[in-house]
């Protein structure tokens, strides 16, 4: 039932697209992209219980390296496009093994704390190296791939990322559901008995570590051919928290929630900020009223209804 | 999803359609939070004044004038000038303030075919080695070396045969620091070391003591707070050199927070608020009625760019005339600004006039207190971007950086 529903929904954005205007359509590629590492942070997060708040330095691996090979080397803007998204994937899953060895070991804020110390590192990678990232400059990409289907036109990129959203949604629902799933779940709730169970627990959360790195290489791609610029300024912490907070808003633990929380997000921050000037105020008492009231996020919301009304009958 | 779907669906609704002819909007992206918020707002307030005094009309056209926060933050700044474009439909878009900010958009111009005047943003290379990929910019500011040029050349003519510069590291500092040792070293001065304290410095403790002792005066290029503590750190470590800086080392964004260990030292900028002009003299005190401090040379730039815009919209009767054709009429402009005398050169970047100016405790204006003013000493009239350099020769030498000119006099 569930299924068909987020099917249905997928369809139904896929079906309107043609019809809103640019700068809706531009949003809704944006929300799909942060839906991407959002549904990341909720492998972490809501299946594994880690909270990551260094999610923004894959974003940033995947985004530069599609720069850096667009710009300097000019290559990726025709088929070669594919094979940068396989390297933007390789990169990010290959920085999170590196990051993963010192992050896993710990829990809790500890966890928090190690990510945010490893994004920022990226942060100062991207800021300092001169010769290869533009500094404060940033890189500006040379313009969005074209294979047949030209990428420039922002309908075409929108399927795209909606392809590629549709696919890691999949392959995430597949993985949660495996065994290797449920025994994240199982380290969620209590890693002591996993243990005892004769689980190699640190592997299982480092292998979700690196899974959720690569979900982040692929954002990191797409974003740099959405936004036609790389700059430090996205591969910041800020980025990394918006990032949890979706996760947090949406309803960790169910992977569409973080997409949900992506666009209510986006939405909010780009859109109302058009409208009133105190827009942050909003966000900020969505983000409280959430946490208060709904701990399980947007995505409680069926359940707490439900659980209302029987409570009613009985 | 069910939600995101009904929040689509009546978002779609809600959009209405573009609005009727005779109306220009004009987007404007400048910083109105964070480090730069100041700034932001001398930068709006210069275009609003103009607008207000015009009845908020250019050229006959009804002007909608939408302000977005950059943050300073250059992917801001994109996706803000993305939402002017595609969701208000504006006609062009204006600001940006620092140079990376400047070197963000105007591949944005370039995307979506609309005009990006560049009202502060000074990155030399814009108007200069990079300018056939933007066809949608025009610069009504500055480049960055543009005055320093001049400077380098008084500087040389105050018989300084020795000096050591000490610039803020990036893009920006580059490219001053570059223009100025240029000009001296080919008029016969020696740039004899140069010092690169990164931007945001506020301990220049590191830096000072290491200054040669047998130097002529000291060149410094200085941005926001950098300026306030370097020379009164300098002060405070005795040596007396004279000093001669950037425009914005100077300008009056910082003046009025400084203090007297200021007093003597010169600067060079396309504005001085001390201008004696008819001009610039009602400028600066309805500017100062209506914001309470003096203008700096961020609000001259944009009231002066509003004016040219009117001008071009009286040309053609208060309609749009389309990107390409607005960027040839505003380019072949001539107007009596407040700053001066302006046109354009052939790669859409300013010809104007360039003041030195020396920082002076004087009364002005009628003004009944003595405030530090920047008091013009020197004018050097219509100096373009590449000063008395062949065109060709110029672009083909690389942009101003950390190396180039390469410091031939250092040891």
């Amino acid at each position: 039932m569930k299924i068909v529903l987020v099917v249905a929904a997928l369809i139904a954005l896929g079906a309107i697209a043609p019809f809103v205007n640019s700068y809706i359509l531009i949003l809704l590629t944006q929300a799909l992209v942060l839906g991407i590492i959002a549904m990341s942070v909720d492998l972490l997060l809501g299946y594994t219980g880690l909270p990551s708040l260094g999610q923004a330095a894959y974003l940033g691996v995947g985004a530069y390296l599609t720069a850096i090979l667009a710009s300097t080397h000019g290559f990726g803007l025709e088929w070669g496009f594919w094979l940068v998204v396989v390297l933007g994937i390789l990169a990010g899953a290959a920085t999170a093994a590196l990051f993963g060895l010192f992050a896993v070991r710990a829990s809790g804020v500890y966890f928090l704390m190690i990510t945010l110390a490893l994004g920022m590192c990226m942060w100062g990678l991207a800021y300092r190296w001169n010769s290869l990232t533009g500094g404060d400059n940033g890189m500006n990409m040379p313009g969005r791939p074209s294979f047949g289907i030209d990428l420039a036109d922002d309908l075409n990129y929108f399927y795209l990322v909606l392809g590629f959203f549709a696919a890691s949604l999949a392959a995430l629902y597949v993985l949660v559901r495996s065994p290797f799933g449920r025994s994240l779940v199982g380290i969620r709730e209590r890693e002591l008995r996993m243990r005892i169970l004769g689980y190699n627990t640190w592997l299982h959360k480092y292998i979700a570590f690196v899974i959720a790195g690569a979900f982040g290489g692929l954002a990191g791609v797409l974003w740099a051919h959405l936004t036609g610029i790389v700059s430090p300024g996205d591969v910041i912490l800020t980025t990394s928290v918006d990032v949890l907070l979706m996760v947090v808003l949406g309803g960790p633990g169910t992977l569409v929630g973080g997409a949900i929380g992506a666009g209510v997000v986006v939405f909010l921050r780009e859109y109302l900020a058009t409208i009133v000037q105190w827009w942050q105020y909003v966000l900020g008492a969505v983000y409280v009223l959430t946490i208060l009231y709904l701990p399980g996020g947007l995505m409680g919301i069926p359940e707490r209804v439900r659980r209302r009304s029987s409570s009613k009958i009985h | 999803m069910k939600f995101r779907k009904c929040l689509l669906a009546g978002i779609a609704l809600g959009i209405a359609a573009p609005a009727a002819a005779q109306e220009l909007r004009i987007g404007f992206v400048a910083p109105m939070t964070g480090i730069f918020a100041q700034i932001g707002k001398d930068m709006a307030n210069g275009f609003e004044l103009y607008l207000d005094e015009h009845n908020g009309e250019l050229g006959g056209a009804k002007v909608k004038f939408i302000v977005e926060d950059g943050e300073g933050k250059p992917p801001v700044n994109v996706r803000k000038a993305e939402k002017l474009v595609r969701q208000d439909k504006v006609h062009m878009f204006i600001g940006g303030l620092l140079a990376s900010t400047g070197y963000a958009l105007a591949p944005v111009s370039s995307r979506l075919k609309t005009v990006y005047v560049l009202s502060v943003a000074a990155a030399d290379d814009l108007t200069q080695r990079d300018l056939p990929k933007y066809p949608y910019i025009v610069r009504t500011s500055w480049s960055s070396s543009q005055p320093h040029h001049p400077l380098g050349q008084w500087a040389c003519e105050q018989g300084y045969k020795r000096v050591t510069t000490v610039g803020a590291d990036y893009a920006f500092g580059h490219e001053v620091v570059g223009g100025f040792q240029r000009v001296f070293e080919d008029c016969g001065g020696k740039v004899v070391q140069k010092i690169w304290p990164p931007l945001g410095t506020k301990d220049f403790g590191p830096y000072i003591p290491t200054i040669k002792q047998d130097i002529d005066a000291i060149f410094s290029l200085m941005v926001g707070p950098m300026a306030l503590q370097f020379p009164k750190q300098l002060q405070a470590s005795g040596i007396r050199k004279p000093l001669i800086g950037g425009g914005t080392s100077y300008d009056e964004f910082v003046l009025p927070a400084m203090g007297d260990e200021v007093l003597g030292h010169v600067s060079g900028l396309q504005y001085s608020a001390a201008l004696d002009t008819p001009k610039n003299i009602a400028f600066v005190r309805k500017y100062r009625e209506k914001y309470g401090k003096v203008p700096s040379y961020y609000s001259e730039s944009n009231y002066t760019t509003a004016q040219m815009i009117d001008e071009v919209m009286k040309r053609t009767k208060g309609k749009w005339p389309g990107p390409q054709q607005f960027i040839k009429l505003i380019t072949s402009l001539k107007l009596e600004a407040v700053r001066g005398p302006v046109r354009f050169d052939d790669m859409r970047n300013p010809v104007q006039n360039i003041y030195i100016k020396k920082v002076e405790r004087r009364k002005m204006f009628g003004y009944p207190q003595e405030e530090l003013w920047n008091t013009v000493i020197k004018t050097y009239p219509n100096v373009g971007q590449f000063w008395t350099y062949d065109k060709k020769a110029y672009l083909k030498t690389p942009l101003y950086s950390r190396d180039y000119p390469p410091c031939k006099y250092c040891d």
